[in-house]
């Protein structure tokens, strides 16, 4: 008998592919945002939303991840640049995108088209939370009949969350729902996290989410302009 | 649901390092699972055995160790394990924490022959 000492990652597969997608994004100067929530939060409203008040401004492009169906991918294609539709069902992992899954939805879009890739990963509070995509900023939408206590149930998508979305605001009269309590418990956990109440039935509060959005985006941009500027500079590319 | 996948890279793992070492059998692998992931070692085995199933890693002894949660209060800084209600500091109450440990995922060692 002989003792291997290893101590690998496991996770280091989906990592390293996750790294590669970034790199292919930040060639074609495309940001992602991985857009995470409970099934009927309004992942895809959000969406809906988003692409209604940017037009103009972004050129988006969607990627849905369901375990089955094609309804989402049908609801936003009108209007983004490319959709690209993942079924998760006869997949090693149904309950999450993976970064193998991004890389080949990746291959099917226009990338040189598209300024903001909004990933719609599959209704689940838990697994998404283990696998990063490649993507830029990570999204967690919370409404409010799920309840203020989602945070403390589920504390590692929301550890990890760059924004969180209070979804369905105008439902506050009917539901028990402390906005303050969400907000303490949300902070609690990354104190750099941004917040954003709004109602994509009513459309009220998406103007500051799409402001931070399009901040983002152009952010993102010039990092990734000089980036491959000095790539061409260095004749790497 | 999602230990499907990561089932599969174990064995990946630990077949590329048996073959490395140049080893006819693989008799123990010895994991290290954080308490704040969501993967659940009876899972991962059902999966092993059915995956390993005519490899090298067949009936191999999967050996599990949690490593526990730890978080850290970022007013007074105390390191603590948190409890299922409310992250909040046993010695402050705040409840603004970082996470210290808990997420870990990988193999520790293997045992050969």
């Amino acid at each position: 008998m002989r003792k291997i000492e290893l101590v690998q990652n496991i996770l280091e597969a989906n990592e390293s592919i996750a790294a590669q997608n970034k790199r292919l994004l930040d060639e074609h100067g495309v940001f992602a945002i991985n857009i995470m929530a409970s099934p009927g939060a309004g992942k895809t409203s959000l969406i809906l939303q988003t692409m209604a008040r940017l037009k103009g401004k972004l050129r988006i492009g969607v990627i849905e991840g369901d375990v089955a169906s094609t309804l989402d991918a049908e609801k936003v294609k009108n209007e983004a640049v490319g959709v690209v539709q993942i079924n998760t069902r006869n997949m090693p992992e149904s309950c999450s995108l993976i970064a193998s899954m991004l890389d080949a939805a990746l291959k099917k879009l226009p990338l040189e088209d598209i300024d903001l890739l909004l990933i719609e990963n599959v209704g689940n509070l838990i697994c998404p939370s283990e696998f990063v995509l490649g993507e830029h900023k990570r999204v967690v939408v919370s409404s409010l009949p799920e309840g203020d206590d989602k945070p403390i149930k589920y504390p590692m998508i929301f550890a990890d969350a760059d924004a969180v979305v209070i979804n369905k605001a105008d439902l506050l009269p009917y539901v028990d729902f402390d906005i303050a309590v969400f907000r303490r418990a949300i902070e609690g956990l990354h104190s750099k996290v941004k917040l954003f109440e709004l109602s994509c039935k009513t459309g009220a509060g998406i103007e500051n989410w799409c402001a931070w959005v399009l901040k983002e985006v152009e952010a993102n941009a010039y990092k990734s302009a000089s980036l491959n500027i000095s790539l061409e500079g260095g004749g790497i590319r | 649901m999602h230990e499907f996948g990561v089932t599969e890279s174990i064995l990946d793992i630990a077949l590329k390092e048996a073959k490395k070492a140049q080893a006819r059998k693989i008799t123990k692998i010895s994991l290290v699972v954080g308490e704040l992931t969501g993967f659940m070692p009876d899972c991962i085995e059902f999966y092993f055995d059915f995956m390993s199933k005519d490899t090298i890693a067949e009936k191999a002894d999967l050996h599990f160790e949690s490593a526990p949660a730890q978080v850290r209060c970022r007013s007074c800084l105390t390191i603590f394990h948190p409890k299922d209600t409310l992250w909040a500091c046993p010695k402050c109450q705040s409840q603004g924490i970082e996470i210290v440990a808990g997420r870990e995922l990988y193999i520790e060692s293997m045992e050969v022959e």
